[in-house]
């Protein structure tokens, strides 16, 4: 199948991107790696009269150093995000989900950002990105905006993006030396996971912070989980008791896939083998 | 119409095309080279893998104007152009039977080719993991382990 016709518009800036945002509104949509937008496309669950692609800004891509953050581009692909040093040295739960995207064709397209902007609940990166406190930056025609990683995720594909706004980079706030692990439950290897957890870890275990990923309409903090853990040991049994609050306030969707009460029971054993996993044990 | 202007297995093309136009189509159709071929088209099953600027993607789920100005591979121009020429990797596929019907094969390969690139000497499970955007619905897996296994050069391939 393909697409229906669409008018293709590759702006060289952000602000011609903002440009032509604004004046295609509505009927616009952006691509950027499009692995999760073309086969949307393509099966005509949406037809955008104006496909505005930002694969030719190179700004978007990258990453930088910026003293207590790292900055990701929104362009930067999945894959240049697993290896880039910056991301294993200062934000490795990063590094670690991004491996574990789709299969290395989508993850040589894919983009951090468009993943992000598109907010499937399923997609692997939300619950890092929460876990991390990362901070979204968004252009809009009134300039440049900061929205926290907690104040992001709106709903099922919904973010704080609004319709004339373009996120153009991610900071994430260094976690220097912090053990980290992603660990997804799949049928099938490079499908979205059924429930996957994101864990990152201080010392073994000073400090947590750990994201779910499919345990509800937007990524989520395990938080209780996250108390629990401080101070905690690094053993099967030590973790066991702030494992089992993993799923404490969640309500996952039930579908093919499993039903509610089997992804809370998923999220209680995947959060232990994170968390064991991310401090090394 | 969007003009774009790209390399194709080491020739330059231009064309005109409707910017919906998928890369796997253009390939295909306006090119002729249908040694890339069409498998799920839902960006699944990766028969459709070609490699853009060196990396491997599937080419059902790249627009052809987003290839403007870059350089694509197909399974047709990946070995050198000496008639009856095979890559290694082919090669090796021939030699441990690494298919069945062989319509996953070109995406199979190109992937292959792929993952030795980063990994010049991958353990089992990592061709395994590697090669985990590429279906063989005759599940034929064992052989084309094998065979990427072989072509890297090492002994657990050679044996098969």
């Amino acid at each position: 199948m393909i697409p229906a016709h669409f008018d293709y518009l590759a702006p060289t800036s952000v602000e011609e991107a903002l440009a032509a945002l604004g004046e295609h509104g509505d009927d616009a949509k952006i691509i950027a790696g499009g692995q999760s937008l073309l086969p949307v496309l393509r099966m005509r669950l949406n037809a955008p009269e104006v496909v505005i692609d930002l694969g030719g800004i190179s700004s978007l891509r990258g990453i930088r150093d910026d003293g207590d953050a790292i900055v990701i581009g929104a362009m930067t692909t999945h894959h240049a995000v697993r290896d880039h040093d910056l991301v294993t040295e200062h934000a490795l739960l990063l590094s670690k989900a991004a491996a574990e995207v789709a299969d290395a064709q989508i993850r040589h397209r894919g983009t951090f950002g468009g993943a992000l902007a598109h907010a499937d609940p399923a997609g692997d990166l939300g619950a890092p990105a929460l876990a991390l406190d990362a901070q979204f930056v968004i252009a809009g025609p009134g300039g440049t905006r900061t929205v926290e990683a907690a104040d992001f995720f709106v709903d099922l594909f919904e973010t704080a993006i609004g319709d004339d706004e373009i996120l153009t980079e991610v900071r994430v706030p260094k976690h220097t030396g912090w053990g980290a692990h992603y660990e997804k439950f799949v049928r099938v290897a490079h499908q979205w996971p059924i429930v996957a957890v994101a864990a990152t870890v201080r010392g073994s275990i000073d400090e947590a912070k750990v994201g779910l990923t499919n345990m509800g309409s937007t990524p989520l903090r395990a938080s209780a989980t996250e108390q629990a853990l401080a101070g905690a040991s690094a053993t099967e049994e030590g973790v066991r008791a702030a494992a089992d609050l993993a799923a404490e306030g969640t309500n996952p969707p039930s579908d093919l896939n499993g039903a509610s009460d089997y992804r809370q029971h998923l999220a209680r054993v995947l959060t232990g083998r994170a968390v064991l996993k991310a401090a090394g044990s | 119409m969007t003009k774009i202007e790209l390399t194709v297995d080491g020739a330059a093309v231009s064309d005109d095309v409707e910017p919906r136009m998928l890369l796997v189509q253009y390939l295909r159709e306006k090119l002729g080279k249908t040694g890339t071929v069409i498998g799920c088209d839902t960006s699944n099953c990766g028969a459709c893998t070609v490699h853009l600027d060196g990396t491997s993607v599937k080419s059902c789920n790249v627009l052809a104007v987003q290839a403007n100005g870059r350089t694509v591979t197909t399974i047709e121009g990946l070995a050198d152009t000496a008639e009856g020429d095979l890559h290694p990797v082919q090669e090796a596929f021939r030699e441990c039977h690494g298919l069945q019907c062989g319509f996953c094969t070109p995406g199979m390969i190109m992937q292959a080719v792929d993952l030795l690139a980063e990994n010049p000497t991958p353990t089992e499970e990592e061709v395994r993991l590697g090669m985990e955007g590429n279906l063989c619905r005759c599940t034929g897996y064992h052989n084309i382990v094998k065979s990427v296994l072989q072509a890297s050069g090492q002994t657990e391939g050679a044996q098969a």
